[in-house]
């Protein structure tokens, strides 16, 4: 029978501080009080005064709480009674299911061995002309959606989730609006995919500890999976919430920040997550995409800055389409020269071509002259977003590559594009030769 | 000297309070005991009979009253043969035997040999019984790969030794004694030809330092005939995420002209040096003749490798460099990113509670940056020959702002400034050194003369390209617009470079020299042209043909072709002016 603590000396923010003993750094304890019961962890020690971060928090808890130490640090269940569950941040069913207590796992544990991992060479499918043609999404990648808040980066996460073939899809909600986990559970549900999803979800209403928890839950869970040679694929929104929970947690315990006010331990903390993604020597992957909103759309901010340090590439999401400048896969070039001939030539030329359209527009904005070939950019413009950035648009990698032939050949001559002769030859549409020159001028500036 | 023990009194994050016995020192290694584990720690403060260390590895699971072992030593790596070709985490554990013991992840506490103590290594004496020697002299060689792999007097041992003995030609392992050395005091050295060395202390067994003006090719045309980096110089390259850093500093891992590279990967993505270590194996190097593998040491502490051994990487890698950099050899340093180990040490000075700077890094920051850097250097040793330490290292600045403490205090002490500029990335202008807000304090591989010009052009174009943003090409002179044509031309052609092309991406310096010569002949030519339009197309032919030329081996005849046909088409639009 362990110890049952009963007084507590300090209570700030979401820490109380008890005086116990034989007490190990990160050791998990309940603390019971009139508000109810939460876990609570172990964040500091000294001499005999112990620091507990309590997860349900800190409000409503009394002098006289009931602290009993566990023996363990943060667990979660891992079997494959999993699928189909919800959870919170702590491991704790949202759902009508029963507790899970079976196999329990270490969260947060030691990162990968660098020389276990190996060079990622599958891509991920999307649909997405954005990302399928011009940023290729790759197995075990990180990647962040970068976006303003209001934009539909949830709905584009679901999206990709459905249509990439994964085995195990993982959400973790962080800050979610409960709208927006409602949304996912029944998107999932009726596409027939919650059968092989397992969701851990903080809403805006939880307690802001369980927030931090998790991210650690997902991925503890999404490598075990991985370790049994499934491909996983993570989804975490919004990272920005995570982040923002760190700073609360960090000015109430009195930490010096770093950079408006967030810990200057941001870019560790996210990147010991991110850094979780990983293909395997021998094994499945983790695939980790992310939703970080910009608070007012400024990239410099330091939670977009610091993931964009630490991911592998960034989705721009503005105005409901995916950007195509700004925007990057890192690991597209692992991939996009396997798939399809033309697929590099086809990327490069057209967001050239795109960059044209959009000084043009920017000349003609300051009102100078359009030249004939201004007038075939603007033309050009108007189809590319429509054909390739509109996210309505849902069609294979294949399909899009097509489809930007014709674009092209109805925009412009070959030579005009840069595209190498050998291509052209292979793909330029035929019917469309020379099309460009019976097209009326459209806009004269 | 007597080792200490301590107690555990205080946890919080990496960072122990310890009560302790004995004499300690600063910088002292020590190991908290966690059951069967041991976490190695080092001191980092001494206060009365406590001491604050931080812990290189997960502190979770120690407790109050825990036991901690100090050890006597200040935090040491390895030196031998067998360091080449190896991936080690930031402590010198070798990663791949790591692998084979404990799987696919890490386990604390878990630490290995750098060098392989079963591996027996040729060694042939150089030295004879009764010779006198200081510390760094040759007792005898060791081939290690495709070096003469100098076996030295210990770096630590003082004074005017004598060899008493010294063993004949043969096999040894690392620990084997190879000879016998006497003090002054008469106190006999058996020496091995593994020794120990602390990573915070700069190995300075030679005999003299010498200015650094020798060119460190890269074979980037934009670093060596624009922004060069000298043999034992230092230099780096801050630029916001996504700007080329890594690129950068994997390329000039590739093609640089020296013996020996070491990559330290300090806190940033672990997927990037499994590109380098799976890719390198495989990639000859031309000089050599054999894998670019035989020539790199990779020290990789990725951004979730615990935080506090961050730090010890970038000391681990300028060790091991200057440890080659005693056998006569050019070493280069390349570190991604100094700024995580910056931000390891801001991250350590908050959990002691130290009055914060800017930005709250410690106010040592500088002190600890420069010393850092202080121990690149071109030196002679103690039997005249010479070699060297060039250390690179990236800065990620918050925000893509030069104007924050990591970048200022490193633009303080480096001999050249590699600035990424995000518009030069994003418009794809690789790599994407902003030509004209960086600089460099070492001699070129062209002509200065030449250089001069071609930056008197590029500061005017980008100036008139400025002007016309607001004028229009309407309001802009044939002149000026010509002068504009010629910058972009420059860039086009000579500051970009296709490091996907196999001609293109290592640019030779005789290559440097002759291809930016005949450039600035060209466009020295008197141009006339009917209009704007006549003048773009003529640059937009040039810049294809020129790229071509680029694209194509020296020694292929093509060469000369494609450079007749620059003449000529410069010819064309001269001769009726
Ligand atoms: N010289 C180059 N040639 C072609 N592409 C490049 C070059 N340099 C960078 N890139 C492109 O830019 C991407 C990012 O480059 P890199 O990883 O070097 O950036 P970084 O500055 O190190 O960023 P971070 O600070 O986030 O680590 C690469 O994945 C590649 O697609
Ligand atoms: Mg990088």
């Amino acid at each position: 029978m362990r110890k049952v603590y009963q007084e507590v000396e300090n209570i700030a923010g979401n820490v109380i501080n008890i005086r116990a003993r034989d007490v190990a750094y990160k050791e998990l304890a309940v603390v019971e009080s009139s508000m109810g019961t939460s876990l609570a962890q172990v964040i500091r020690l000294q001499h005999d005064e112990v620091s507990l971060q309590v997860f349900a928090g800190a409000r409503g808890i009394a002098t006289d709480a009931r602290v009993r130490f566990l023996g363990h640090s943060m667990r979660t269940a891992f079997s494959d009674n999993l699928m189909g569950r919800i959870f919170n941040g702590g491991g704790l069913p949202r759902d009508n299911g029963p507790a899970l207590t079976d196999n329990l796992i270490e969260i947060g544990g030691p990162s990968v061995n660098p020389s276990k991992r190996i060079i990622p060479t599958n891509m991920v499918r999307t649909g997405i002309p954005m990302i399928d043609v011009f940023n290729t999404l790759v197995e075990s990648q990180k990647l962040p959606i970068f976006s303003v808040a209001g934009e539909p980066y949830n709905e584009l996460l679901a999206r990709i989730a459905l249509q990439a073939e994964a085995d195990v899809i993982i959400l973790g909600g962080m800050g979610l609006k409960h709208d927006d986990y409602l949304f996912f559970r029944d998107t999932l549900e009726e596409s027939g995919a919650l059968s092989r999803t397992v969701m851990f979800v903080h809403t805006a209403s939880d307690p802001i500890v369980e927030c931090l928890l998790v991210p650690d839950s997902a991925l503890a869970v999404a490598e075990q999976f991985a370790l049994e040679g499934k491909r996983v694929l993570v989804l975490l929104t919004d990272m920005t919430n995570f982040a923002d929970a760190m700073k609360e947690i960090a000015i109430t315990m009195e930490q010096i920040p770093s950079n408006r006010g967030y810990p200057g331990d941001l870019y560790s903390q996210l990147a010991s997550r991110y850094e979780k993604a990983v293909d395997f020597d021998g094994a499945g992957s983790i695939t980790i995409l992310a939703a970080t909103t910009m608070p007012g759309d400024d990239v410099t901010h330091p939670v977009p800055d610091n993931t964009g340090y630490i991911t592998e590439g960034q989705f721009y999401l503005r105005n409901g389409r995916i950007e195509p400048f700004g925007s990057l896969s890192r690991l597209k070039q692992m991939v996009n020269g396997d798939t399809r001939d033309d697929h590099r030539a086809i990327m490069n030329s057209m967001l050239q071509l795109y960059a044209d359209y959009k000084s043009t527009l920017e000349k003609q904005s300051m009102g100078f002259r359009m030249s004939e070939w201004d007038g075939k950019l603007l033309e050009y413009g108007a189809k590319f977003e429509k054909g390739m950035m509109d996210l309505s648009v849902n069609i294979s990698l294949e399909e899009a590559l097509d489809y930007g032939w014709q674009i092209l050949s109805e925009c412009f001559e070959p030579m005009e594009t840069g595209i190498q002769s050998k291509l052209i030859d292979q793909f330029w549409p035929k019917d469309n030769a020379g099309a460009a020159e019976e097209k009326p001028e459209l806009v004269e500036a | 000297m007597s080792k200490s023990n301590g107690t555990i009194v205080g946890v919080n994050g990496n960072m122990l309070t310890v009560q302790f016995s004995d004499a300690i020192s600063q910088n002292e290694v020590g190991y908290a005991v966690l059951d069967d584990r041991r976490l190695m720690s080092e001191v980092v403060r001494i206060k009365g009979q406590f001491a604050d260390m931080q812990v290189f590895e997960d502190t979770a699971g120690l407790r109050i009253g825990g036991p901690v072992e100090f050890t006597g030593d200040l935090l040491s790596v390895e030196l031998g043969p067998g360091l080449l070709t190896q991936i080690f985490d930031g402590l010198q554990n070798p990663l791949p035997r790591l692998a084979e013991e404990c799987g696919f992840f890490l386990q604390r506490g878990m630490y290995m040999d750098a060098l392989p103590r079963d591996t027996k290594w040729a060694f042939t004496p150089v030295a004879e019984v009764g010779a006198t020697l200081t510390a760094g002299e040759t007792l005898g060689t060791v081939p290690e790969g495709i070096y003469e792999h100098r076996i030295m007097v210990p770096f630590a041992l003082p004074g005017v030794l004598t060899v008493e003995e010294i063993t004949v030609a043969g096999e040894f392992t690392v620990t084997e004694t190879v000879a016998k050395l006497k003090d002054d005091r008469g106190e006999i050295h058996e020496v091995a030809m593994m020794q120990r060395w602390p990573v915070k202390i700069p190995i300075t067994a030679y005999s003299d330092r010498l200015r650094p003006d020798e060119p460190l090719v890269t074979k980037i045309r934009l670093v060596d005939t624009f922004f060069p980096v000298a043999r034992g110089g230092t230099y780096c390259i801050p630029g916001p995420f996504g700007a080329g850093k890594t690129v950068l500093q994997q390329i000039t891992s590739r093609h640089a002209e020296v013996d020996i590279v070491v990559i330290a990967a300090c806190g940033e993505r672990a997927g990037e040096v499994v590109e380098t270590l799976r890719e390198f194996p495989e990639i000859i190097d031309p000089k050599t003749g054999k894998s670019l593998m035989e020539r790199t040491v990779i020290i990789c502490n990725t951004s979730s490798m615990p935080v506090a051994a961050r730090e010890a990487s970038v000391y681990t890698a300028v060790t091991l460099a200057e440890y080659y950099r005693q056998m006569g050899l050019d070493v280069l340093l390349l570190a991604d990113s100094t700024s995580r180990w910056a931000q390891a040490l801001r991250e350590a000075s908050g959990r002691l509670e130290e009055i914060p700077g800017e930005e709250a890094f410690p106010a040592y920051l500088e002190s600890v940056i420069a010393s850092f850097y202080e121990r690149g250097g071109v030196v002679t040793l103690k039997d005249g020959s010479r070699g060297s330490v060039t250390i690179g290292g990236s800065v990620s600045p918050a925000g893509g702002n030069f104007d924050e403490p990591v970048t200022q205090a490193t633009l303080k002490v480096v001999g050249a400034f590699h600035g990424l500029s995000r518009a030069r990335s994003d418009a794809r202008r690789y790599p994407a050194i902003d030509p004209l807000d960086s600089w460099s304090k070492y001699p070129s591989v062209v002509d200065d003369d030449l250089v001069e010009n071609a930056r008197q052009i590029l500061r005017n174009g980008s100036e008139i390209d400025q002007m016309m943003k607001v004028v229009g090409e309407e309001g802009t002179t044939i002149d000026d617009f010509l002068v504009y044509l010629k910058s972009e031309y420059i860039d086009s052609v000579f500051l970009q470079q296709d490091a996907f092309d196999a001609v293109d991406e290592a640019t030779s310096a005789d290559r440097q020299k002759h291809v930016f010569q005949a450039i600035a002949d060209l466009l020295n030519r008197p141009m006339q042209f009917e209009n704007k339009d006549a003048a773009r197309r003529f640059f937009h032919q040039l810049t294809q043909t020129t790229k071509d030329w680029n694209r194509v081996r020296m020694d292929a005849p093509e060469f000369a072709d494609l450079q007749k046909q620059l003449e000529n088409q410069v010819a064309e639009v001269s001769n009726h002016a």
